[in-house]
């Protein structure tokens, strides 16, 4: 384990303890209605204690919405919202135990940079150089110690989301709600950030829940992500889940690349389906790795990682079942190469080009292949997912 | 390069040579000349160009003079107080409760006072504060009052109510401004970190409108001391102000530099006044401008 890696987050070890935690928030059937506007049909869900939760979802989803209304930013139409274990009904932000880190930081630019991280500390009866030392002692957990007297509009975004962060851990809330709060920032700051948000959230333990739209910072960040669409749960799962066995299409192309083709049932044990796949072949995929299709798709498909599979080296034996096929494409990129292979027979039924993406880690000695050339393509039934 | 920096320094001459010339010719040479008069001895109707300080000496040892600055500080602060303290409120609600779409509107609405002339607006007041206006004619057939008030005419309560009333407009927009500008979710955090909506509008939305609120007062406060309408039509005359003593010094006496002493000396006050005004603010609120 290097200093950059907050550590095992998905050991078995780490999610039995999730598992067995007490319910921090439970939502239950809220509805949000803005006029005719449905923004939320239905969510239940439960965040455990200690949880770093994620809501992912395109823009106008309603995982904004579903954040604020945990907040007692927004009414809810109906449904039931618990925090830890008491109904928020008639409570509200003010005297909720939650804090949040705005997308925009919410940084008051009339105050210095202590004054703000102490802004919620008015009525916390301690004498005035504890309270001193507690701020102080915040923007430490932070990476801001001496900052306290600066003027708060002259500080980066990376120091303002800080304070942010700052101010709303110094009122140890039960549950810290994080609005987008990485977008704002440049790609390197975000990928610290994201490290040291993970590594901030163990040491205070508090239940963080997250709001974004980036795939990549929920799937890096969490222990558990709910997939949202149109004001309702696609999916919740661990990243490892989301991401290895979606359970539709939609959700499968939300989070990262997935190559489909399509294909045709032929039958069905207990264990199993057996489908056949244009370029493929016969294929038996077990029962684990069946999905759903999506409404609106032709029929069942079969779905794979670009890095579930292979190009094979010339000559090379492999255990795994291998696709002969024509590169289409090559785009390099340093660390990794992307190649579009067009599989024999994947014109398939209805004789449309499908070429499918494998992704190749550029490891030495392993040279870059032309467009143009023949290539076998390594794959194993277990790397499939059906959708039917 | 230097060419290129010369010939746009003379493009911007060019563009501003028009409103400069305008301004030099209306504003900074009546001032040098009202400067000049102040320091020139009077030779009755006549103006003697020798240097004396003898109109400033007077000026300042003068009780009527005292009496009268005295009294337009006064007007006008209480003024900018009644205009500032009830332009807030219409201000917070284009700012916060009117929808968007309808601010406009509601802007467009707020200037129609505009529309009318000044003078015509005084003495309107003066119809309806007057011993047989509006006001007392009302009550008298509503039988509340025998004879009519008055209190309600011909004093400082009426200069006040009738100077509050010219100068809301530019009271309001300044402020309106500032609330505009602030982040609502700043408010949103204050809430989240546990204050109720009316500390958090003392903690945050307040500080953040002062700089509006300071622009209006010196917006307020300015002209009102200069005010000459509304002390001659609705003061009856009877309690002049500081520029009905200039009036009266360079018109009426046909004492010039008497008059041009006077003005650059309450301009001078004026001046000191608004500038500790502006500095106080920024060292005791933190208004940045």
């Amino acid at each position: 384990m290097t200093t950059q890696n907050p550590g095992p987050k998905t050991t078995a070890a780490h999610r039995a303890a999730m598992a067995g935690a007490r319910p921090m928030i439970e939502i239950r059937q809220v509805q949000k209605h803005y006029g005719d506007y449905h923004a939320l049909r239905g969510i239940d869900l439960t965040i455990r204690s200690g949880e770093f939760f994620s809501l992912l979802g395109p823009s106008g989803c309603g995982k904004t919405t579903l954040l604020r209304t945990i907040a007692g930013f927004e009414d809810i139409s109906s449904g039931v919202v618990l925090i830890d274990g008491q109904d928020m009904q008639e409570v509200p932000a003010n005297r909720r135990p939650t804090n949040m880190v705005f997308q925009s930081y919410a940084i008051f630019p009339h105050l210095t940079v202590a004054e703000n991280v102490g802004f919620g500390l008015r009525r916390d009866p301690r004498s005035r150089a504890e309270k001193a030392a507690a701020v102080e002692q915040a923007l430490e957990m932070v990476g801001l110690k001496g900052y306290g007297s600066r003027a708060s509009h002259a500080l980066s975004g990376g120091q303002r989301q800080r304070v942010a962060l700052a101010r709303a851990l110094i009122l140890k809330p039960k549950v810290l709600l994080l609005d987008e709060p990485l977008s704002a920032l440049d790609r390197k700051m975000r990928e610290q950030m994201q490290v040291e948000l993970i590594k901030l959230q163990r040491q205070v333990g508090i239940t963080f829940v997250l709001v974004t739209h980036d795939q990549e910072e929920a799937l890096v960040m969490s222990d558990r992500i709910a997939v949202m669409f149109e004001g309702q749960i696609a999916q919740m799962d661990g990243p490892e889940a989301l991401y290895a066995r979606p359970t539709s299409r939609r959700v499968a192309n939300f989070i990262g690349v997935m190559n489909f083709l399509p294909a045709r049932v032929l039958g069905e044990t207990g264990e199993a389906v057996q489908i056949e796949a244009p370029g493929l072949g016969r294929v038996d995929i077990p029962m684990a790795n069946v999905s759903r299709a999506d409404p609106g798709d032709a029929g069942p498909s079969v779905g794979f990682r670009p890095e579930a599979v292979s190009l094979l080296a010339t000559g090379a034996q492999t255990a795994n079942r291998v696709a002969g096929g024509v590169i289409d494409e090559v785009v390099y990129y340093g660390d990794m190469t992307y190649y579009d292979v067009r599989l024999d027979g994947s014109a398939g039924f209805d004789g449309q080009a499908r070429p499918v993406r494998i992704a190749m880690r550029n490891v030495f000695g392993r040279e870059v292949q032309d467009v143009g050339t023949r290539a076998n393509v390594s794959w194993s039934p277990g790397s499939l997912v059906l959708f039917r | 390069m230097a060419s290129g920096n010369r010939s746009q320094t003379a493009q911007g001459l060019a563009l501003v040579a028009p409103p400069l010339g305008y301004a030099v010719l209306v504003l900074a040479a009546p001032l040098l000349t009202i400067l000049a008069y102040s320091f020139f001895k009077d030779g009755y109707l006549t103006v003697v160009r020798e240097f004396t300080l003898e109109n400033y000496r007077t000026v300042w040892s003068d009780p009527i003079f005292h009496k009268i600055m005295l009294r337009s500080l006064g007007v006008a602060a209480l003024v900018t107080l009644a205009t500032v303290v009830l332009a807030f409120p219409v201000a917070y609600f284009l700012s916060f409760a009117v929808s968007p779409q309808k601010k406009a509107m509601w802007l467009f609405l707020i200037t129609i006072p505009f529309w009318t002339s000044y003078l015509i607006r005084v003495f309107l007041w003066k119809v309806i504060l007057g011993y047989n206006g509006v006001i007392n004619s009302g009550l008298k057939t509503l039988g509340l009052i025998e004879q009519p008030l008055t209190f309600i005419l011909y004093n400082v309560n009426a200069m006040v109510i009738t100077l509050a009333h010219a100068y809301a407009p530019f009271a309001i927009l300044p402020i309106f401004i500032a609330l505009e500008k602030i982040d609502r979710s700043l408010l949103e955090a204050g809430r989240d970190l546990g204050e109720s909506r009316a500390v958090t509008f003392w903690r945050v939305t307040l500080p953040l409108a002062m700089p509006g609120v300071v622009a209006a007062a010196l917006i307020v406060f300015i002209p009102t001391i200069g005010d000459y309408v509304t002390p001659a039509l609705i003061g009856g005359g009877k309690i002049p102000m500081i520029a009905n003593m200039i009036q009266a010094q360079m018109l009426d006496l046909d004492n010039r530099p008497m008059g041009s002493a006077l003005a650059v000396t309450a301009m001078l006050i004026v001046a000191v006044i608004s500038l500790a005004f502006v500095a106080l603010n920024r060292r005791f609120l933190g208004v940045r401008q």
